[in-house]
């Protein structure tokens, strides 16, 4: 079986982002770019599972302008075999990229789809579940347990009471939760090996894909900021503030 | 034209999210009809039809939708959304696992999780973890939306008298099967709907330390929460985490105890009224969130603090 990883390139999810000043977005320029972590947590996946023996090729697939390249190699340095580059430099928004993702599994035929559950720039958690619905695939969404077992995945999903079993059917579009595993940092040699696997790349026109954004974005702004607090001696003073100051305690 | 709010809730009872979608809903220009799909529930119908405001209640009583499986229930949203101006759903695990299958079949772009509405067609969204805030608008016929519920209040529970009309199911899609469910069990207030949260992080040590914090938490009739390095580490199951990819929650007071203040974590909590941070380590960004900070011993602090408290 093959099995497809999408990955995006972010801003690092340790650097703080800064508005821009004409409120037309986050500041991008230098900053410091790495894959976004749930897309890190989906490529150990299913590099795991080729290790086990479960799937035979691991392809990563990106969208975006050529400096995703970036976080293919990272990918293929992490294990996967080949990647595929989606070259735009339009605005790319979920419905746009699952429409590209699904003509790229047309393509390639994989039995799985493994990915983040969600982008930490736009936050949007879409992605996976609009490729699946694309595909007529079954779904697994926020999973902390992907277990193959013939022609269909048991599947534990995190959800808001606690964790929910599944058994999909294949083919399936997974997306991966934080605790599905701890992803591995990629050797030198293997970045280096990296550099000469292959990249395929290709373009929105040339999967016949439209991906005309539906949304404007209006303008982008600061999160309202919350006044400074005061450090208090002990809690004696504490509970007293709590309650005839702030009286949120009786 | 109307506006479809899709309810969430476990067959027996309409969970707490829905109230707040539904007060999202209310700011819209339009009648509100509320969307109750799943398994024996004529309860819930008849607990939706009682909200105030409310115009309609389809009740799609159908044994594949009994276990929120996304693949049989957006088939339902996508044959009634071309009747209805926006379709809401709370941004709970349930919303986001359904919401952007319908939308996708429904080629419309989703708009996840709303903090605000400016007008009908145009929404405010955390992005960047909450780091910042975009105001968007969507170009669809019908706009498809998920609500962060912590920012709606939630709407009156009673008062109101719907009529509630039975819909076909579309039947099951075939393609996952529920297994089981693991829900954890708690006499605590949700973690989502509590006045009050008292979160452990890693400073806790260990999980056995968590009683420590829970004999606070009932003294104060508060929720128990979690920071995602305390999950992380084993402490407590993941549906005490609190923050970015955990739950989001806005209380009166918030007590974080143990916790650096991660961005993650933050995220999840910044916008509740009073923050309390309990932590030995003076230069944890949780101070900087915090009105009222104490630098001490956990270990010392919250004994001392469930003693205070009588």
């Amino acid at each position: 079986m093959k099995v497809l990883v999408p990955v995006k390139r972010v801003i690092d999810a340790n650097i703080k982002v800064r508005v821009k000043a004409d409120n037309s977005g986050v500041e991008t320029a230098n900053v410091k770019m790495a894959m976004n972590p749930f897309c890190e947590i989906a490529v150990e996946e299913a590099v795991r599972m080729k290790e086990a023996g479960t799937v035979e090729e691991v392809i990563a697939v990106t969208a975006g302008p050529s400096q995703c390249q970036e976080s293919l190699r990272t990918a293929l340095a992490m294990g996967a075999d080949r990647a595929i580059m989606i070259e735009t430099d339009e605005v790319l928004e979920p419905l746009g990229v699952a429409k590209l993702l699904k003509a790229v599994v047309d393509n390639e035929g994989p039995g799985m789809v493994i990915m983040g559950k969600q982008a930490i720039d736009g936050d949007n958690n879409q992605t996976g579940q609009m490729l699946s619905a694309l595909l007529g695939w079954s779904q697994g969404a926020f999973t902390s347990k992907i277990e193959v077992a013939g022609d269909s995945v048991n599947i534990v999903r995190e959800v808001d009471a606690g964790l929910q079993s599944l058994t999909l059917k294949m083919p399936a579009v997974v997306t991966v939760d934080l605790r599905l595993n701890e992803p591995r940092y990629a050797s030198l040699p293997n970045i280096m090996k990296a550099k000469k696997k292959p990249m395929d790349t290709t373009t929105p026109a040339d999967l016949g894909v439209d991906i005309t954004p539906r949304v404007n974005v209006i303008s982008v702004g600061e999160p309202p900021a919350r006044e400074a607090g005061v450090i208090v001696p002990d809690v004696a003073t504490l509970v007293d503030k709590l309650r005839n100051e702030a009286k949120v305690i009786s | 034209m109307s506006i479809l709010v899709v309810a969430e809730h476990d067959n027996e009872t309409l969970a707490s999210a829905t109230y707040n979608a539904v007060a999202a809903a209310s700011q819209l220009s339009g009648d509100i009809e509320i969307l109750v799909a799943g398994s024996g529930t004529s309860g819930v119908a008849e607990a939706a039809a009682k909200i105030p405001g409310v115009a309609k209640v389809l009740n799609a009583d159908s044994a594949e939708y009994a276990n929120d499986i996304a693949e049989n229930t957006a088939p339902l949203l996508v044959q009634l959304a071309p009747n209805y101006s926006h379709v809401l759903a709370p941004a709970t695990t349930f919303g986001k696992n359904v919401m952007p299958r319908a939308s996708a079949l429904l080629d419309v772009q989703q708009i996840s999780e709303i903090t605000a509405i400016e007008s009908d067609d145009t929404f405010v969204r955390p992005i960047y973890a909450g780091n910042a805030m975009a105001t968007v608008q969507s170009t669809d016929s019908v706009k498809m939306i998920t609500v962060r519920m912590t920012a709606f209040e939630a709407v009156a529970e009673d008062g109101g008298s719907a009529s509630v009309e039975a819909i076909a199911g579309t039947g099951d899609a075939g393609l996952a099967s529920f297994v089981s469910q693991e829900v954890s069990k708690s006499d605590r207030p949700e973690l989502t709907t509590a006045r009050i949260v008292i979160s452990g992080g890693r400073g806790m040590k260990s999980g056995e330390n968590f009683p420590l914090i829970e004999s606070v938490a009932d003294k104060l009739n508060a929720a128990v929460g979690a920071s995602r390095a305390a999950v992380d580490a084993g402490y407590v199951s993941n549906d005490f985490q609190v923050g970015q990819t955990g739950k989001v929650v806005a209380p009166d007071l918030y007590i974080a105890v143990g916790i650096s203040g991660a961005i993650q974590h933050l995220a999840g909590m910044k916008d509740s009224k009073v923050i309390v941070a309990i932590n030995n380590d003076e230069e944890a960004p949780i101070f900087q969130v915090a009105d009222y900070g104490l630098v001490a011993d956990l270990f010392d602090a919250i004994p001392a603090l469930d003693a205070e408290l009588g």
